[in-house]
C-alpha cells in the first residue's frame, strides 16, 4: 500500500498555509484549476489540498495528453497498424487507452506492429532499420512534446527517410483553457499555470486571461511547495486586487518561452480548424496538424483512416472530469468498473489522469484526514 | 512522457547538424537531441531537463538535483521512464 509522501520541508509548507489562510476573504470560496496532469499527480501525492484552508478548493483540468484522445483517433491508430507491413509507434502511456476497438495493446495481441519508444527520434531510427516497412509515429502531448515530433520530421526530411510518417494529434492548451472559461457548467477563480508546456510557450499566451476574466494566472512547478507557494500568489493578487499573470517557476520558465522550439512548431504544424477532445467536444483551432509543406509525412494523407468519431462509453465521466465539473471519485464507475489496471476511461490510465492519481494516492489522503477528524 | 528528466552535459557529439549530446543521466550516458536549444549557450557540465530525448531547458545544479529527488519519489512511474530512457538510440 502507498501512502501519500511526506513534504520536504513541512515547516515551510506549514507556514505557507498559514499565510494562504490569513489571505482568505471570510465567507468567499475559491476554485483555483491546475490545468495540467504533473500538477494533479503532485497534488494528489503529496496531499496538497490537505496543506489549504476548506475554501479553496483545487479543481483539475484537462490538461493530461494521453486523456484527452478521443476514442476514434485511438481506432485510427489500429487501422494504421493493422495494414501490412506497417509498424506504429508510441509513447509507452498510450498501449492501454481504450478505442472503440479495443486498445493499441490488444490490437498487438491480434497481430499488430505497435512499438513502445521514448522519443520520437527512436521512431525515426525504427523507420531507417527497417527501409522494407513503413514506420508511423502516433504523436501525443501538448507544447511540451509537440517541438520534439517537429524536430524529428525535419530530421526526416533532411536525411530524405520516405517510410516514415507522423499520425499527428498533438493538441494545444490555451483553446482548452478557453473552452473551459466559456463553458457554463463552472465557475472558476484563479489558474495555476503548466510548468513544462510554459517553457516552450512562455507567459505571455495567457495574458488574455487575467485582461479578459480578471482571473489572476500563476505558472508554477512540480514541487508540492511550488503548488502551495503559485496559490499563495494567486490568494496574494486577490488580496490586493491585482489579476495578473506572475511566474512562480521562473528558474525554468522563461516569460517569453523557448524560441526555437516556437519557430519550429510554426514551420511544420499549422493549427487543425477544429479538432475533438474527449470529454469537452470539438474545439476550434486546438490542436495541430502537419502544414502543407511536409505533407508528405502526414500520416492521415498517406493512409485511408475510419476517421469516425466514436461516442465514449455511456458510464464513463471523464468528460466531467477533464472539465473540473466532477471529482474523480464522484464518477459513477471510479474505483469499481474502473481501476487503473481495467480503465473505462483515459483519466485511469494514465499517471497524470486525475482519476489514476486520486485512485493510487488520494484515497489514502482522504483516510488520513478521517483518522484525524476521529481523534 | 510529460516527465522531465535532469541530465548533465558530458560530450558535444559531431554530425548530424550538432544536434547531438551525451548527458549524463542518473549516472548512465545517454544521446539527447540539443536542436531546440540553439538559443542558449550550453558547456560541459551544464544541466538540462530533458523530454522525450530533446533537451527543452538549462536549469542550475540545484534544480537539476531536486527535479531529480522528486522523479524519484515517483517510484514506477520513474522507473518505467528510465527503462524506456535505457531503451531509447538516439541518433
Amino acid at each position: 500500500m502507498r501512502f501519500v509522501d511526506e513534504f520536504r520541508d513541512p515547516e515551510l509548507a506549514e507556514v505557507l498555509g498559514r499565510q494562504i489562510t490569513s489571505l482568505c476573504e471570510p465567507g468567499r470560496h475559491y476554485k483555483i484549476m491546475e490545468v495540467c496532469g504533473g500538477h494533479t499527480h503532485t497534488i494528489y501525492r503529496y496531499g496538497v489540498q490537505d496543506h489549504l484552508p476548506e475554501n479553496i478548493e483545487l479543481v483539475h483540468g484537462p490538461g493530461c495528453p494521453v486523456c484527452v484522445i478521443p476514442m476514434g483517433r485511438v481506432d485510427d491508430g489500429i487501422a494504421i497498424a493493422e495494414r501490412d507491413g506497417v509498424i506504429l509507434t508510441c509513447f509507452g502511456d498510450m498501449m492501454r487507452v481504450p478505442g472503440g476497438r479495443g486498445s493499441f495493446l490488444e490490437a498487438n495481441a491480434r497481430g499488430a506492429d505497435i512499438r513502445m519508444v521514448y522519443s520520437p527520434l527512436d521512431a525515426l531510427r525504427i523507420a531507417r532499420d527497417n527501409p522494407d516497412r513503413e514506420v508511423v509515429f502516433y504523436a501525443i502531448g501538448f507544447e511540451t512534446t509537440a517541438p520534439s515530433t517537429a524536430l524529428t520530421i525535419l530530421r526526416a526530411a533532411k536525411e530524405g527517410i520516405e517510410n516514415f510518417s507522423v499520425f499527428c494529434s498533438h493538441v494545444t492548451i490555451i483553446p482548452a483553457i478557453k473552452a473551459i472559461l466559456d463553458s457554463p457548467d463552472l465557475r472558476l477563480d484563479a489558474f495555476i499555470g503548466p510548468g513544462h508546456v510554459s517553457t516552450v510557450i512562455g507567459c505571455r499566451p495567457y495574458e488574455w486571461i487575467p485582461r479578459d476574466f480578471g482571473m489572476p494566472l500563476v505558472c508554477a512547478g512540480f514541487e508540492p511547495l511550488d503548488l502551495l507557494q503559485s496559490v499563495y500568489m494567486i490568494m496574494k493578487q486577490f488580496s490586493e486586487g491585482r489579476a495578473e499573470v506572475e511566474n512562480q517557476y521562473s528558474r525554468v520558465v522563461a516569460y517569453d518561452g523557448n524560441p526555437v522550439a516556437l519557430r519550429v512548431l510554426a514551420d511544420v504544424f499549422a493549427l487543425r480548424p477544429f479538432f475533438e477532445w474527449r470529454g469537452l467536444g470539438s474545439i476550434a483551432h486546438s490542436a495541430l496538424q502537419l502544414s502543407p509543406r511536409y505533407a508528405q509525412y502526414d500520416a492521415e494523407l498517406r493512409y485511408e483512416l475510419p476517421g469516425v468519431r466514436v461516442a465514449d462509453p455511456k458510464a464513463c465521466q471523464c468528460g466531467e472530469v477533464l472539465k473540473g465539473v466532477l471529482k474523480p471519485w464522484e464518477c459513477k464507475v471510479f474505483g469499481t468498473a474502473c481501476t487503473p489496471e481495467t480503465p473505462i476511461g483515459t483519466c485511469m490510465v494514465s499517471s497524470e489522469g486525475a482519476c489514476a492519481a486520486y485512485y493510487n494516492y488520494g484515497q489514502y489522503a482522504k483516510q488520513r484526514l478521517n483518522l484525524e477528524v476521529l481523534r | 512522457m510529460c516527465l522531465a528528466i535532469p541530465g548533465q552535459l558530458v560530450e558535444f557529439l559531431p554530425g548530424n547538424a550538432d544536434q547531438l549530446a551525451l548527458v549524463d543521466v542518473v549516472g548512465v550516458k545517454r544521446k539527447i537531441n540539443i536542436g531546440l536549444m540553439d538559443d542558449v549557450k550550453l558547456e560541459i557540465g551544464d544541466y538540462v531537463l530533458i523530454h522525450v530525448g530533446f533537451a527543452m531547458s538549462k536549469v542550475d545544479e540545484k534544480e537539476a538535483a531536486e527535479a531529480l529527488s522528486m522523479l524519484e519519489l515517483m517510484g514506477q512511474a520513474f522507473t518505467d521512464e528510465l527503462q524506456a530512457v535505457a531503451e531509447s538510440s538516439i541518433e
